[in-house]
């Protein structure tokens, strides 16, 4: 199962820079980002190559993070492949509360409640859905 | 004009007398308190026949808004729950509001008061009155609500907010006297275009101000824009509520009615009474009072007394405009709110940390209150809606605990400036009204 890092930061300029700044001090690459914005406030998700370390470094620089799962599943690049699997999850009840994909790898990370659900049903599906190490060598 | 010349225009040898005689009633009622009864074991004045003169005053000791609390709900009582007709409590601190209770006399001698004041204000049975005061628990409307009605003006109960319904009303009914906080008068001038209203479709000529404090030059403003005379009203929730001083026609700062109220101005450090003219902080002793009297009770407001004679005949001496606070009471659109309340509510939630800041500015000519708090980096655990909910929660419990609406903010750890003192914390961007 892959992990996405996910840092609570001031909606203001120069914080996401922080974030960024103490990530590559450690040699962490940044291999996905996604901003969500509420207000006075911001949720920022990154997949980074090194999320253990990631999670490490930034709570010690004093940041509200934590991980949290994610599903990344590696589609053929061809009209209609998202559009079934994500056909699938809904007859399954499965909810994606957040998703972005890699154009070009075409690689679909999605976010849902059900996680363990959603990824036991996926791989029986035959969908390839990458492990933690095959995402972060994308 | 004159509600009742006698006692307004009494002289000063006569007042004290009543005064000295009204103080010994008063003492004798304290006692059938719990908390004064206690109080009054160990001190020189044990009961009222050591109060010689008013002077004796001074060697009992001060009443606090702590006291209060510290004697919710019923140890500051001082006759059978039978005969109490009505209570008002304000907001408080840890979960302990005050309350104070009314006997039929203690409302019909406060709606009295009130009737008083309109009456030198020139309000009269021919007048349309529109309280745009909150009604409720919070004294300011019911009190002008009782005094305008006893004066047998047709009064509309119309409540706090709702600016175009208030408008409606003032069109429809040909309003001519409003009582409404003065950022309130500003707030409706500013409407005025959005909901198609002009001033000559009003027939205001009066509005009675209070609940917040305001400059000269916000009532100059107020009268000027509507053509319109302002009056000052003072008062305070444990004194009965508006009423304890409203000015006459001479608009030269409030009477305070001194055959309800002795008045007494003392240095907040040391308590030493200080000189008509001389500023400090209010000090009340309730002299009519029957279910909840109170003796030297601590206004927390800093003023001064009058000491040249008003043109208007009236004995009863005037305070000028409260200049600010002895503590760090916060006035939010009317609504009394201390930064300990806000902070209770806080840390009540162990998912934000214990630095807080709040800052009050305007929008719109209202008050608006946020509470920056910082989130406790430790329990993030990553949802975004958790963080809502959170937010959402300490929304509806600012305003559960402080009766006013507030914005909360989540910030980083560690971004807020860390204060040494409690008044560090407050952000007071309020230009001067």
């Amino acid at each position: 199962m892959a992990k996405q890092i996910r840092v609570f930061l001031d909606n203001k300029p120069g914080r996401l820079e922080k974030v960024t700044g103490v990530m590559a001090a450690k040699n962490i690459n940044v291999r996905a980002m996604l901003i969500s914005d509420r207000g006075e406030f911001g949720i920022v998700k990154f997949l980074v190559d090194k999320p253990d370390l990631g999670i490490v470094v930034l709570k010690d620089a004093g940041f509200a993070a934590a991980i949290k799962e994610v599903i990344a599943i590696r589609l053929e690049d061809k009209v209609g492949r998202l559009h079934e699997m994500i056909e699938f999850l809904s007859s399954k009840g499965i909810n994606i509360s957040d998703g972005y994909g890699f154009a070009g790898q075409a690689v679909f990370c999605i976010e849902t409640e059900k996680w363990e659900e959603a990824e036991k049903l996926l791989r029986g599906h035959g969908f390839n859905v990458l492990t933690d190490q095959e995402l972060y060598e994308i | 004009m004159f509600r009742d010349k006698a006692i307004e225009t009494i002289d000063r040898a006569s007042l004290d007398k009543l005064q000295l005689l009204q103080l010994k009633t008063t003492f004798t009622t304290a006692l059938k308190t719990r908390f004064y009864e206690h109080r009054f074991r160990k001190t020189p004045i044990k009961s009222a026949d050591d109060i010689h003169s008013l002077r004796d005053l001074e060697k009992i000791p001060f009443t606090t808004k702590d006291d209060l609390r510290a004697c919710y709900p019923d140890g500051l009582l001082s006759v059978e729950k039978s005969r109490v007709v009505r209570l008002h409590t304000s907001s408080g601190t840890t979960g302990m509001p005050t309350v104070i209770y009314h006997t039929q006399a203690d409302l019909d001698n406060w709606t009295e008061l009130v009737c008083r004041g309109l009456t030198a204000c020139g309000v009269t049975s021919c007048d349309v009155f529109q309280n745009m005061m909150t009604y409720g628990l919070f004294t300011g409307g019911l009190g002008l609500h009782y005094g305008a009605e006893r004066l047998g003006a047709l009064v509309i109960p119309a409540g706090a907010g709702n600016t175009q319904r208030q408008l409606q009303l003032m069109k429809d009914f040909r309003t001519t006297a409003l009582h409404a906080t003065p950022n309130y008068m500003l707030h409706i001038m500013l409407k005025l275009d959005e909901f198609n209203c002009s001033l000559d479709e009003l027939s205001v000529k009066k509005v009675f101000l209070g609940a917040e404090p305001y400059t000269e030059n916000t009532r100059k403003k107020i009268e000027s824009f509507y053509q319109i005379e302002a009056y000052n009203c003072y008062g305070l929730s444990e004194l009965n509520g508006p009423g304890v001083a409203m000015e006459c026609v001479h608009k030269t700062d409030p009477h305070i009615w001194e055959d309800s109220y002795l008045v007494e101005i003392i240095d907040p450090e040391t308590g030493q009474v200080l000189k008509d003219g001389e500023e400090g902080e209010l000090v009340l002793t309730t002299l009519k009072r029957e279910a909840t009297p109170l003796l030297r009770y601590r206004t927390r407001d800093l003023t001064r007394i009058h000491t040249e004679p008003c043109p208007c005949g009236r004995t009863h001496r005037r305070i000028a405009r409260i200049t600010g606070r002895s503590d760090d009471m916060l006035i939010i659109n009317g609504v009394n709110v201390f930064p300990s309340q806000i902070e209770e509510v806080l840390m009540k939630r162990p998912e934000v940390g214990t630095n807080y800041q709040i800052v009050v500015d305007q929008h719109e000519s209202l008050d608006r209150l946020t509470i920056k708090v910082e989130l406790y980096a430790k329990l993030f655990e990553g949802d975004i809606k958790d963080l809502e909910r959170l937010r959402d929660a300490m929304k509806h419990d600012m305003r559960s605990t402080l009766l006013v609406g507030a914005r909360v903010e989540l910030h980083e750890p560690g971004s807020l400036p860390v204060s040494e003192g409690k008044a560090k914390r407050v952000v007071d961007l309020r230009k001067e009204v």
